[in-house]
């Protein structure tokens, strides 16, 4: 027991500075995805042929190949062409660009069930298209979204952990660490694993409340009998 | 009262090989109820959509006023806000409550400043009967409720025309009523309208003339006597009896 009490307070504050890290990923990575993800959405749906086809393109790219590869492509590839970005800002960047295009899935699915007919409604009040998307189909499709979309910062957060491999210090990281010290990958992995579990709890709480503050009343059930 | 608000002349449309329609001409005067009938896919929906330009006419033109709509350049979000159209499915903003619904167009489409639009919405509301209802959102109320809401968000953007592409259609035979008692007091106040339906009750009370539709061209058109007393066609006479009794009577001999 006492072994135990001597463990955290040893590794504790590392775990939970490490925690800080990740949640900081999990922030900006989802921030940026969301961001660049609904620009994609938008030009997958809306924009000139050759723009839907470059957003296409981007979306298959980033889904069909690994996290890994796309991070070891900007931070070991993209020096060789003269760009360095440091660790935190290659994370940073290869969590939003992915992140962007699974986003940018569920955004597409939301505003498609919104359906034309509300962009018609929208033309014939005299709003133009770019006006009907910006206050009558994203306010809908944004909140009809969160129900599938809040798998996305879950997945994130955890997904976040392949970025120990080039050394920036998360929660893995300092687990990583705790464990080659102690000799103990059990207690380690375990203690860090729980954390991991509590986030997810609370962001999972967060998006539950996301979920009902911005219900609109009566809609839901139109959507359930539909 | 004779000055024409909306001229149609020559128009056609067709999807592929498909002749939706073609050779429309149609002259409405202001302050006209012109209501349009005509079986099922005779492609009435689709001539009001292309007179508000949401789907484009392959032939013809379309002046609002003295102005050729179908014009090169003409600037189609200009065109539509004096163009209100109401939906056989009502298509609210499901996002929006009654009088946010209403005040959108003034605020996003005129620039009415907030306050005025407020004062405006809540106007136009209460010309449909329901101002009581201002807070509430399209899933709170019912089909009827909705397309009144509907009718008072066109109306606010003081159109010179109202076009309704089946506005009863989607009801439940008891909400048919309000929306027809709203669509008939807009008439009398002087509302220039172009309506597609089946309510012949309306149709007969309301309408100035009426226009037989079938098969993409127009059969005949008249006044409401000539058309089910003594019209050119038998085809006419069949459809407007049959329609009669399946949608019921005058809406005084209901009563």
């Amino acid at each position: 027991m006492s072994e135990w009490l001597a463990f955290f307070q040893r590794y504790l504050p590392d775990f939970i500075q490490g925690a800080g890290v990740t949640l900081e990923l999990t922030a900006i990575g989802l921030g940026l995805g969301f961001v660049l993800g609904l620009a994609l959405a938008l030009a997958k749906l809306y924009a000139p042929k050759w723009l839907r086809y470059l957003a296409i393109g981007y979306i298959e790219l980033f889904r069909g190949t690994p996290l890994l590869v796309q991070l070891f492509l900007i931070y070991y590839g993209l020096p060789s062409l003269g760009v360095t970005l440091s660790q935190s800002m290659s994370a940073f960047l290869a969590l939003g660009l992915n992140s962007a295009a699974y986003q940018a899935e569920y955004f597409r699915g939301a505003i498609q069930s919104i359906g034309a007919s509300q962009m018609t409604a929208g033309r014939a009040i005299g709003l133009s298209r770019w006006k009907t998307i910006r206050y009558i189909i994203l306010p809908q499709a944004l909140r009809l979204v969160i129900p599938a979309w809040a798998n996305e910062p879950i997945s994130l957060l955890k997904t976040t952990a392949v970025v120990f491999l080039i050394a920036v210090q998360d929660l893995m990281a300092e687990g990583k660490r705790a464990a080659t010290a102690t000799y103990d990958p059990i207690g380690s992995y375990l203690a860090i694993a729980v954390i991991y579990l509590i986030m997810v709890f609370v962001l999972n709480e967060v998006l539950k409340y996301l979920e009902r503050k911005t219900r609109i009343p009566g809609f839901e059930m139109e959507t359930k009998k539909a | 009262m004779t000055k024409p608000i909306l001229t149609v002349k020559n128009l056609a449309k067709k999807y592929g090989e498909n002749i939706i329609f073609k050779n429309i001409s149609l002259t409405v005067n202001e302050g006209d109820t012109i209501v349009i009938i005509g079986p099922s896919g005779t492609g009435k929906s689709t001539l009001l959509r292309c007179i508000n330009l949401l789907t484009c006419p392959d032939e013809g033109q379309i002046w609002l006023d003295d102005k050729e709509i179908t014009a090169k350049g003409c600037n189609e979000d200009a065109v539509r806000q004096h163009i209100g159209m109401v939906f056989q499915n009502f298509l609210l903003f499901n996002h929006l409550t009654a009088i946010e619904n209403v005040k959108l167009g003034l605020t996003k489409v005129k620039h009415m400043n907030p306050a005025e639009a407020q004062i405006k919405a809540m106007n136009e509301l209460e010309r449909v009967g329901l101002a009581d209802r201002a807070n509430h959102y399209p899933g709170q109320l019912s089909g009827g409720q909705q397309q009144r809401v509907a009718i008072a968000r066109a109306l606010a953007m003081d159109p010179r025309i109202m076009l309704f592409d089946e506005p009863t259609s989607a009801l439940d035979p008891e909400l048919i009523g309000e929306v027809l008692e709203v669509m008939r007091k807009l008439a009398l106040e002087g509302m220039t309208m172009l309506v597609v339906t089946h309510e012949m009750g309306f149709a007969r009370e309301v309408a100035d003339r009426i226009v037989f539709l079938e098969k993409g061209s127009i059969v005949e058109e008249g006044t409401p006597d000539e058309l089910f007393y003594k019209p050119k066609f038998e085809r006419t006479r069949e459809f407007l009896w049959k329609i009669t009794e399946l949608y019921g009577k005058k809406e005084t001999e209901k009563k």
